[in-house]
């Protein structure tokens, strides 16, 4: 069986097109952080991992009724509390109460006893301590992990750059990098455009889905190396076309794959993983587009504007194979 | 031209055994159960599935330092009067914003030469003496000292945790510093969802101290104030009674006491519940150090009649008068039930925490959600599994059964990698599990392309083969090492769960380099030794 042969694709030709359609995304997606920032002022929904405060997550015995705890909460005198269905599925007993940010550290703690309390006194729908999970972040803990996640994100760019750096030439890092950073900032601006919340596992996601736009791209790269090497007469865009062309069938199955594996993870994984395989299902699709449509026209186009500008182009290192 | 692989084959059998040793060990029995108890013997589970309690506990460095330089104001007295040096008074000008500094006033001119050698002889490595006017030395705690006398606090508090988070026989607990220099410690007690009893343990300061009472008790802290003329002298504190633990009946009064201890927390050597023979009330008897002995021996001797409070946790717990000088035993008296005993005597004995922790981070899971996160995780990485091998079966025919086996070994061999290491299995770890599955096919799906074009440009069987393993070699390497690149850098800076996944990745593939090279390319080898000459390979 096979899906693609001998395709013959002219991806350079269509690369307008990629840049309308990348530019829309990208814009959505600002926008929408934009304006989430004017509300809430963050570009994104924090997670309690980066917002702080207390997220209580109980499983009750019974089917819990909302507003029955709402008014269980508020008996008990407690302020500002969301209480919401866990996973938006209430026939799963489990009912998630979140507290927003404390002020201090101190009062961290009675949130989480306070909310305990109020519904052993006040709701008659019993659970136990093994059907509780409870996340207490104080504001200090909060703002150590964005700012570990955000150099985490960087210096993996920075990794990855230097190590294509080594092993190609600088521009092909580059292109690399500019098209990790279109998937990073497409798939951020999903969130802020669906809403759903930035946690720690999220920001693996996404460091993953740089790890696996940086594959995809390494494979055409790899093609256009080789390729060039075996057909110097050749013009570079005839060579970029065929290598994308080559490695075609290899890219979308090895994305067809492991979407289907991320999505098994989105449908049967749970609650907990719920965002996570979200910035991977989105990522995966975003990430081998880019590859295509972002690193490729733009090794062309850098490689062009250099011999408009009479410098040769620059070829990358050797290769070396067995043979 | 056959090759001989008896050796491949060996070595990838003898990987297959050690690691499934790793998995599972030496099971007692082939039933389900005894299988999946040996799994989860082997393999670490972490808090979020197995459940537990996770802590992140600041450690307030600046009471350990504000707590020497009290000690330093005494010593400087004790000093000053041997040096027959006078002065009007030894104090912390501003103990509150800089308790680094101490001063001494009115040093007479006459003495100011041997105040000056003293200072330097006894002080000079923990402060910078600088002089003023009037017979004014001021003493400011060196930076490097700080910094150091910082970092034991928080190396301490880690003992005395780890002492006393034993005593509660949690299994593989994990105490250890954080966030280095951020002076934050980080506490994982697996299956421990009743956070309110440990964490009164574990934080519980018990700083039990005797200070000298200045007067008392008084109603209020305004009618405290007042009989000190309105002002608090530096030297000096505030603290309110709490009858909870002692035998006085409870309310509140007030009693003004000196700020410098005679006995500090750490100066216990034991401390045992015992019942009075006469009175047949619980009671705490103590052993102080030597040290301590010798200096509460000295202090209770020239003290006779005197009061002196007993102070736990910032409140006075009992106030008793000194009826002969106390050499280093002693009891504290009060109508303790059994457990306050033993949890008062433990406290002592753990010693106490050099300084108080704030909670800045907790997160707790039940043990129930935990295990229903597992089936969850599970179930998905089985139907992502299947799908995949189902798929590959499909479209790359006889090849696929060869994806598919090193795919299989690619799996054992990351659980085998878990068993060994004491690395911890998260829910974000399974999620690395499968994005393995996804992401370790690639390699095959690479090789496998890539022999297909081969094939087409004509080439024969073992040639195709040949030449589709040593171009996709070259790619195979970059995409692992940059994806390696990222999971090494979310190690470095993830916690917890993150620190699962990227663990979880990283084994998987370095594992898949083993099994989708080198497995793959054994059965392909073995595969085409067995096929006629001008057959081609099924792919």
């Amino acid at each position: 069986m096979e899906f693609f042969r001998g395709v013959n694709i002219d991806w350079l030709g269509k690369k307008w097109y990629f840049l309308a359609f990348s530019l829309l995304f990208s814009v959505a997606g600002l926008v929408s952080m934009g304006w989430h920032w004017t509300q809430t002022g963050s570009p994104v929904p924090l997670g309690v991992d980066f917002r702080g405060g207390t997220e209580v997550q109980v499983q009750f015995a019974n089917r819990p009724d909302i507003g029955a705890i709402r008014q269980a909460v508020d008996a008990a005198g407690i302020r500002d509390a969301k209480i919401q269905a866990y996973g938006g599925d209430v026939n799963r007993n489990e009912v998630l109460i979140s507290l927003p940010e404390q002020k201090n550290e101190t009062s961290l703690d009675a949130g989480r006893q306070q909310i305990v309390n109020a519904l052993h006194a006040h709701y008659n729908n019993p659970f136990q301590d093994s059907g509780v999970k409870v996340d207490v972040v104080g504001p200090t803990v909060g703002h150590q992990l964005e700012s570990k996640a955000f150099w985490a994100t960087i210096y993996s760019l920075m990794g990855m750059l230097v190590y294509l750096w080594f092993r190609f030439q600088l521009i092909y890092g580059v292109a690399a990098v500019v098209a990790c950073f279109h998937d990073t900032l497409i798939t951020v601006g999903f969130f802020a455009l669906t809403g759903q919340e930035i946690s720690l596992t999220v920001i693996a996601a996404i460091l993953t889905l740089v790890g696996y736009s940086m594959n995809d791209t390494i494979v055409v790269f790899d093609r256009i190396r080789e390729n060039l090497r075996l057909s110097r007469r050749e013009s570079l865009p005839d060579v970029v076309n065929r290598s994308i062309n080559q490695t075609l069938s290899r890219t979308v199955l090895t994305s067809g794959l492991t979407f289907l594996t991320v999505l098994s993870l989105y449908v049967f994984g749970g609650q907990v993983l719920r965002g996570f395989s979200f910035a991977l299902v989105v990522g995966i699709l975003i990430g081998t587009y880019s590859s295509i449509a972002i690193a490729a026209p733009m090794l062309v186009a850098y490689q062009q504007w250099r011999s408009s500008n009479g410098k040769a182009v620059v070829l990358p290192a050797a290769k070396r194979v067995r043979t | 031209m056959k090759k001989n692989l008896t050796g491949r084959i060996w070595l990838i059998v003898a990987v297959l055994l050690v690691c499934i040793y790793g998995i599972f060990g030496i099971p007692h029995g082939v039933s389900g159960k005894a299988l999946t108890d040996a799994l989860t013997n082997r393999i670490h589970l972490g808090l979020d599935l197995k459940g537990g309690a996770h802590l992140i506990l600041h450690v307030q460095v600046s009471e350990a330092v504000s707590e020497e330089t009290d000690n330093t104001v005494a010593r400087l007295q004790q000093d000053l009067k041997t040096a027959k040096v006078t002065f009007t008074r030894v104090f912390k000008p501003d103990p509150a914003n800089k308790p680094t500094l101490v001063e001494v006033d009115g040093i007479a001119p006459a003495n100011a030469t041997v105040a000056r050698s003293t200072f330097d002889t006894k002080y000079s490595t923990e402060f910078d003496v600088s002089s003023g006017a009037n017979g004014m030395f001021t003493l400011t705690m060196k930076p490097n000292f700080q910094n150091d006398m910082e970092k034991r606090t928080v190396a301490q508090a880690i003992e005395t945790i780890r002492d006393r988070v034993d005593s509660l026989g949690v299994s593989e607990p994990v105490i250890q510093e954080y966030n280095l220099g951020a002076n934050q410690i980080l506490v994982e007690l697996p299956g421990i969802s009743d956070l309110d009893r440990v964490k009164s343990i574990i934080q519980s300061t018990a700083r039990l101290e005797i200070h000298p009472v200045v007067g008392g008790p008084y109603p209020t802290e305004q009618a405290a104030l007042q009989t000190v003329g309105g002002n608090l002298p530096p030297d000096e504190e505030i603290l309110h009674f709490s009858g909870s633990i002692g035998n006085q009946s409870g309310g509140d009064s007030v009693y003004v006491v000196q700020r410098v201890a005679v006995v500090a927390g750490s100066d216990f050597r034991s401390a045992d519940p015992n019942v009075n023979q006469n009175t047949g009330q619980r009671e705490v008897q103590f052993t102080l150090t030597n040290d301590a002995g010798e200096k509460f021996y000295e202090y209770t001797k020239a003290n006779i009649g005197n009061p002196m409070a007993v102070v736990m946790g910032g409140t006075v717990r009992e106030v008793a008068n000194i009826k002969g000088a106390i050499h280093d035993t002693g009891v504290i008296e009060g109508s303790f039930s059994e457990d306050e005993v033993g949890a008062l005597s433990k406290l002592l004995r753990t010693g106490a925490l050099p300084a108080s922790l704030d909670e800045i981070e907790t997160r707790t899971v039940g043990a129930s959600l935990g295990a229903d996160s597992i089936k969850e995780g599970v179930t998905a990485a089985i139907v992502g599994m299947m799908v995949v091998m189902i798929f590959m079966l499909i479209y790359y025919r006889g090849s696929g059964i060869n994806a598919d086996l090193a795919l299989i070994l690619n799996l054992l061999i990351l659980l085998g990698f878990m068993g060994y290491s004491t690395a911890t299995l998260t829910l974000p770890g399974i999620a690395g599990v499968i994005l393995t599955i996804g992401m370790g096919v690639d390699s095959n799906v690479l090789i496998f392309e890539r022999i297909r074009e081969e094939v087409r440009a004509g080439k024969a069987a073992s040639a195709a083969v040949d030449q589709g393993f040593a171009h996709a070699w070259i790619t195979i390497v970059d995409t692992h090492v940059t994806t390696i690149v990222s999971a090494a850098i979310l190690f470095l800076f993830g916690t917890g769960p993150v620190k699962g996944f990227a663990t979880t990745l990283t084994f998987g593939l370095l594992a898949n380099l083993f099994t989708a090279v080198f497995v793959s390319r054994t059965i392909f080898d073995a595969h085409l030794n067995k096929m006629k000459p001008g057959e081609m390979v099924s792919i």
